[in-house]
C-alpha cells in the first residue's frame, strides 16, 4: 500500500515536470522564430536589396526556412492585401488556396486580386536557387540530399560543383556520396585531358545510372553526315566497351524484373488453384464455382472497405479472415446441398457446380450492379521499391508473393500437423478404408470443401488488390487455375506451387516476344500437349490411389 | 425404317414428325399466307426457329459424343464456331465492292487494318463449294488432331473435359486478335447475299429454315443408324466399360476418334447454317460458357437418346428467348438452377422423366 502511494506521487511529479518542460519548450520556439519573423518582414518590403538581405537572413536560419524559400522561388509566396500577412498560395484555376507561410495552417481560398506576389529579379533567383541547393544538401533526410545532388548534377556551374565538393567531405551516407561522385565523374568526362576522361568512363561503367547511359550514348553517336560526334577513337572505343558492360547489366536487371513479374503472376495462379487442388485432389470433385468463391472473397474486401473507409490497411487485413469465413460457409453449403448427392459422378458434379457459379455470379450482379468496383490499396502496398535506376519492384505484387507463400505454408502445416489434415489425407488415399477406421468421411468431405473454398476467398482478397472487382472476376481465372492443378498433378500441393510459378514465369518470358494474348495461347497449347504426354501431371500420385 | 429402328420408337417418330411440320409448314405459312392471316408466321419467328434448329443439330452432335461415347466435351462450341467462320468467310467474299470501303478484294476490316492483300487462308472462299468443304474439314481436322493426341494417351474423364475447355478458350483468345485476320473482336458481319440471293429477304430466310430442318432430320436419321451399327454398339460399350472393351481387343481410341471427328463435322455444319440466319459470327461463340450451355441442352433433354438433345436444345433456347426478353436478370438464375436440378434430380432429363411416367401408367 505504502509503496504504491509513493509510486503515485512520483508519477504526479513527473507529470508536472513534463508540463513545465513543454511550456518552456514553447517559449523557446517563440524566441527561435524571432529572426525568421524579422527576415520575413524584410521580405515583404518593396526594394530588391531588402529582399536580398531577407533571403540571406533566411538562409542563415537553416533548415526550417527551406519551405518558404522554395515557395518564393516557385512564385507561390504572396502577401495579403488586407493585412499584409505572408501566405503560400496554390493556384486552383479560380484563385488561390492559401496557407500561413510560417505555421502552414490553411486559411481558405482567396481571389487573384486579393494578393500581391513577391517578385524576384533573375539575379536574386540565381542566388536563391544556390541557397536552396545548399540547404537541401545539408538536410537531415538522406533522400532530400540525394534528390538535391541529382538536381545539381544537371547544372553546369562551378559554384554548384564547389558546393558538392564541400558536401563530399562531410557526407556520411554512402548512397549520397556515390551520387556526388557520379556527378564529378560525369563532369570529368568533358575534361580536355584524355587520360582523365578515360579514367572517368572506366569508373562510371560500374554505376547503374541512366545519366551515365545517356552520356555514353552521346559519345558513340554519329551526326547526320555519318561522322562520330566524338573525334577521339580511343575514348569512343572505351565508351563502347563501357556501354556493352552496362547493357549486359541492364539485361540482367530486366531478367530479374521478368522473373519477379512471373513469380507474382504465378503467386496469383497458385492462390487461385490451391483451394481447387485440395477439393479436386481429396474428393475428386471438380468445383466450377471455385472462381466465384474467389469473387465472393474480393467482394468481401470491397464491403469491408465500405464499412471502414478511414482504415484502409486494417480493413484489408480484416478482410482475410472475413473472406475465408464467407467463402468457406458458402462452400460447405454447396457441398451439403448439392455435391454430396453426386459423389462418384465427377462429370455431373462439374455441371452442377457450374450451375452454382452462374447463380452466384448473377446474385452479385443483382446486388452490387454489373459494373466493376474498385478496391483501394492501402498506402503500404502501393508504390514501388526502387532498387536502382534500372530496377524497381511494385510493392503490391511483392506482398502478394509473400502472402501466397504464407498461405501455402499454413495449408501445408494444416494438412501435416492437425487432426483434420490427417483425416483429409486418409480419405484422399483410401476412402473406404478410412471409413472402416472410423473416420467420419461425410464430415471430412464437408470440412475439406470448406477449407478449399475458404482459401479461394482469401485468394479473392489478394486479387482485389491487383484487378478490378466485378462479377466476371472468377470466370477469368477458372480455366487458368484448372490448368495449374492439372499441370502440377492432382492431389499434390507442391505440384500446384511449382506449376503455378512455372506457368507464371513462362507467361511473362513469352510476353515480350509474342504479346500477352499469344503468350497465353502458347501456354494453353503447351499444357494441352503436356497432358497428352503425362496425363497425370508433373508430380503424379503414386501407389494404388492413382489407379482409381 | 429397319435401318434406323424408327418402327419401335414412338417418341423418335413423334419428334421427327414435329420437325417435318416445322420445316415445311412454317416457311409455307410465312411466304404463302397474307400478313393478316392468323396462320401467318413473321420473318422474326422464321429466323428464330431456324436458329433453334441449328442449335438442335449442335446438341445432337454433342449427344453422340457425350451420350453415346461418354466424352464430356466442354469445347464443342469451338467446332460450331469454326464451321460458322468458314461460312462467314464465304459470305464476306460475296460482299465484293459493296463494303464501306468498296475494296473489290479485301473485306472492310482488312482495309481498316491497312492490309494490302488477302491472307492465304482466305483464298478459295469465294467459291461456295470450297466453303462447304471447309465447313466440315476444318472442324474435322481440329477434332482429329486433338482427339488423336488425347485418346491415344488415354486422357479421360474430367481431365479431358478440362482440356477441351482450354482448347476453346485458347481459340477464343486467338480469334479476338486482329492479327488473326478474322475480324478480331467484331467478327464477320454485314453480309449481303448468299449464292446471289439477298440474305435479308424473307424467301431466303424461309429457305434457310427449311435447309436447317432437312439437315437436322437427315443428321438425326444418320445418327440413329450409326448408333445401331456395330460401330455404335462398340462406342456405347466404351462409354460403359472402357477397359473391358480394350481387353476384348478393340482399339478404343480409334472408335472414340471416329465418333469425335464425325460429331465435330456435324457441329461445323450447324455453325454454317447458323451464321447466315443470324447475320454475324464473332469470337464470343468460342466462349467456354457457350459450350457448357450445349451440354445443358443435352442433359436437360436426356442424353443418350438423340431426340432428347433436340428437345432440350429447343426448350432451353426458347426459355432463353422468353426470359431474356422479359427480365434479363432472371435468365442466369434459371440457367444455373437448371444445371443443378437436372444433374441432381433428373439424370435422364425430360425424356427419362416422361418415359418413367409412361411406364408407371402402363403397369
Amino acid at each position: 500500500m505504502k509503496a504504491n502511494s509513493i509510486k503515485g506521487y512520483c508519477r504526479l511529479a513527473a507529470f508536472f515536470m513534463l508540463l513545465f518542460s513543454l511550456a518552456s519548450y514553447g517559449d523557446q520556439e517563440v524566441s527561435t522564430q524571432q529572426p525568421l519573423l524579422d527576415a520575413l518582414n524584410n521580405l515583404k518590403q518593396g526594394s530588391m536589396s531588402e529582399r536580398e538581405q531577407a533571403i540571406t537572413q533566411l538562409a542563415g536560419i537553416g533548415q526550417s526556412s527551406l519551405g518558404i524559400l522554395q515557395a518564393l522561388l516557385d512564385g507561390k509566396l504572396f502577401t495579403l492585401k488586407s493585412d499584409a500577412k505572408l501566405v503560400v498560395g496554390i493556384d486552383n484555376n479560380q484563385g488561390y488556396d492559401i496557407s500561413d507561410a510560417v505555421s502552414g495552417t490553411p486559411l481558405g481560398t482567396v481571389e487573384r486580386a486579393d494578393v500581391n506576389k513577391i517578385n524576384l529579379t533573375n539575379k536574386l533567383r540565381v542566388s536563391l536557387r544556390k541557397i536552396i541547393g545548399e540547404l537541401e544538401l545539408s538536410a537531415d533526410d538522406p533522400l532530400i540530399r540525394l534528390a538535391a545532388v541529382k538536381a545539381m548534377g544537371n547544372e553546369d556551374d562551378d559554384a554548384v560543383l564547389a558546393l558538392l565538393q564541400a558536401r563530399a567531405g562531410v557526407e556520411k551516407d554512402a548512397t549520397v556520396l556515390k551520387a556526388i561522385n557520379v556527378v564529378f565523374l560525369l563532369k570529368e568526362m568533358n575534361s580536355s585531358d584524355k587520360a582523365v576522361r578515360i579514367k572517368a568512363i572506366e569508373a562510371l561503367k560500374e554505376q547503374n545510372n541512366l545519366d551515365v547511359v545517356n552520356r555514353l550514348n552521346v559519345i558513340v553517336e554519329k551526326d547526320e553526315g555519318g561522322n562520330y560526334l566524338e573525334t577521339d577513337v580511343e575514348v569512343r572505343n572505351i565508351a563502347k566497351a563501357a556501354l556493352i558492360k552496362i547493357n549486359s547489366r541492364l539485361q540482367m536487371y530486366s531478367t530479374i524484373e521478368t522473373v519477379f513479374f512471373g513469380l507474382s503472376l504465378g503467386a496469383v495462379l497458385v492462390l487461385a488453384a490451391i483451394g481447387l487442388a485440395i477439393t479436386f485432389g481429396v474428393m475428386g470433385v471438380i468445383n466450377m464455382a471455385h472462381g466465384e468463391l474467389m469473387m465472393l472473397g474480393a467482394y468481401t474486401t470491397y464491403v469491408m472497405q465500405q464499412l471502414m473507409p478511414n482504415h484502409l490497411g486494417i480493413s484489408v487485413l480484416l478482410s482475410i479472415p472475413a473472406a475465408f469465413m464467407i467463402s468457406a460457409l458458402v462452400g460447405i453449403a454447396i457441398e451439403r446441398g448439392i455435391i454430396r448427392f453426386l459423389y462418384g459422378r465427377p462429370l455431373e458434379t462439374l455441371l452442377a457446380t457450374f450451375g452454382v457459379s452462374l447463380i452466384l455470379q448473377q446474385s452479385v450482379r443483382s446486388i452490387f450492379s454489373p459494373l466493376n468496383r474498385s478496391v483501394a490499396t492501402p498506402e503500404w502496398m502501393s508504390g514501388s521499391w526502387q532498387i536502382n535506376d534500372f530496377l524497381s519492384l511494385t510493392w503490391n505484387r511483392f506482398y502478394i508473393l509473400v502472402f501466397c507463400l504464407m498461405v501455402f505454408v499454413l495449408l501445408l502445416q494444416i494438412l501435416k500437423r492437425t487432426r483434420l489434415g490427417l483425416e483429409v489425407r486418409a480419405v484422399a488415399q483410401n476412402r473406404n478404408m478410412a471409413r472402416a477406421m472410423g473416420i467420419p468421411t461425410a464430415k471430412v468431405d464437408a470440412l475439406t470443401f470448406g477449407l478449399g473454398s475458404g482459401i479461394a476467398g482469401v485468394a479473392g482478397v489478394a486479387l482485389s488488390q491487383i484487378t478490378n472487382v466485378g462479377p466476371n472476376l472468377g470466370q477469368a481465372y477458372i480455366v487458368d487455375s484448372f490448368m495449374v492443378v492439372v499441370f502440377g498433378g492432382v492431389g499434390n500441393l507442391w505440384g500446384t506451387l511449382v506449376a503455378g510459378f512455372v506457368l507464371g514465369i513462362a507467361n511473362k518470358f513469352l510476353e515480350p516476344f509474342a504479346g500477352a494474348v499469344l503468350a497465353k495461347i502458347l501456354v494453353l497449347v503447351f499444357i494441352i500437349l503436356f497432358i497428352q504426354k503425362r496425363p497425370r501431371g508433373l508430380f503424379p500420385q503414386k501407389g494404388r490411389a492413382a489407379d482409381s | 425404317m429397319k435401318l434406323t429402328g424408327l418402327g419401335q420408337d414412338k417418341t423418335a417418330t413423334m419428334v421427327l414428325v414435329a420437325l417435318a411440320a416445322v420445316t415445311f409448314i412454317i416457311p409455307f405459312c410465312n411466304l404463302a399466307l397474307p400478313a393478316d392471316s392468323p396462320m401467318h408466321f413473321s420473318a422474326y419467328t422464321v429466323s428464330l426457329l431456324g436458329k433453334y434448329l441449328t442449335f438442335a443439330l449442335l446438341g445432337l452432335s454433342l449427344d453422340l459424343v457425350w451420350g453415346y461415347c461418354g466424352i464430356l466435351a466442354l469445347g464443342h462450341g469451338a467446332f460450331f464456331a469454326l464451321g460458322g467462320y468458314a461460312m462467314g468467310m464465304y459470305l464476306m467474299r460475296q460482299i465484293g465492292t459493296r463494303g464501306v470501303y468498296g475494296d473489290p478484294l479485301l473485306p472492310d476490316f482488312m482495309v481498316f487494318l491497312n492490309w494490302k492483300e488477302l491472307p492465304w487462308y482466305w483464298l478459295g472462299f469465294d467459291h461456295f463449294w470450297f466453303a462447304l468443304l471447309m465447313v466440315v474439314l476444318v472442324p474435322g481436322a481440329l477434332a482429329f488432331v486433338f482427339g488423336w493426341l488425347a485418346f491415344r494417351s488415354r486422357v479421360t474423364g474430367v481431365y479431358l473435359s478440362i482440356i477441351t475447355q482450354a482448347l476453346t478458350y485458347a481459340l477464343l483468345l486467338a480469334f479476338f486478335r486482329n492479327e488473326m485476320g478474322f475480324g478480331g473482336n467484331n467478327g464477320l458481319t454485314d453480309f449481303k447475299e448468299l449464292l446471289g440471293f439477298n440474305i435479308q429477304s424473307e424467301a431466303v430466310r424461309a429457305v434457310l429454315l427449311m435447309m436447317s430442318g432437312i439437315t437436322l432430320m437427315t443428321a438425326f436419321l444418320v445418327c440413329r443408324w450409326l448408333v445401331n451399327t456395330k460401330l455404335g454398339r462398340v462406342v456405347t460399350a466404351i462409354r460403359d466399360q472402357e477397359s473391358r472393351v480394350r481387353f476384348l481387343g478393340y482399339r478404343v481410341e480409334m472408335f472414340k476418334l471416329w465418333i469425335f471427328v464425325f460429331a465435330a463435322m456435324l457441329a461445323g455444319v450447324a455453325g454454317a447454317l447458323y451464321v447466315p440466319q443470324v447475320g454475324i459470327i464473332n469470337p464470343s461463340e468460342f466462349s467456354p460458357l457457350n459450350s457448357l450451355e450445349i451440354v445443358i441442352w443435352v442433359a436437360m433433354g436426356g442424353r443418350g437418346t438423340l431426340y432428347g438433345a433436340i428437345i432440350g436444345a429447343v426448350l432451353v433456347n426458347y426459355s432463353k428467348t422468353v426470359l431474356t426478353g422479359l427480365m434479363p436478370e432472371i435468365w442466369l438464375f434459371s440457367l444455373g438452377a437448371v444445371f443443378v436440378i437436372v444433374t441432381v434430380l433428373l439424370p435422364d432429363g425430360i425424356v427419362g422423366l416422361l418415359k418413367r411416367r409412361l411406364q408407371e401408367q402402363h403397369s
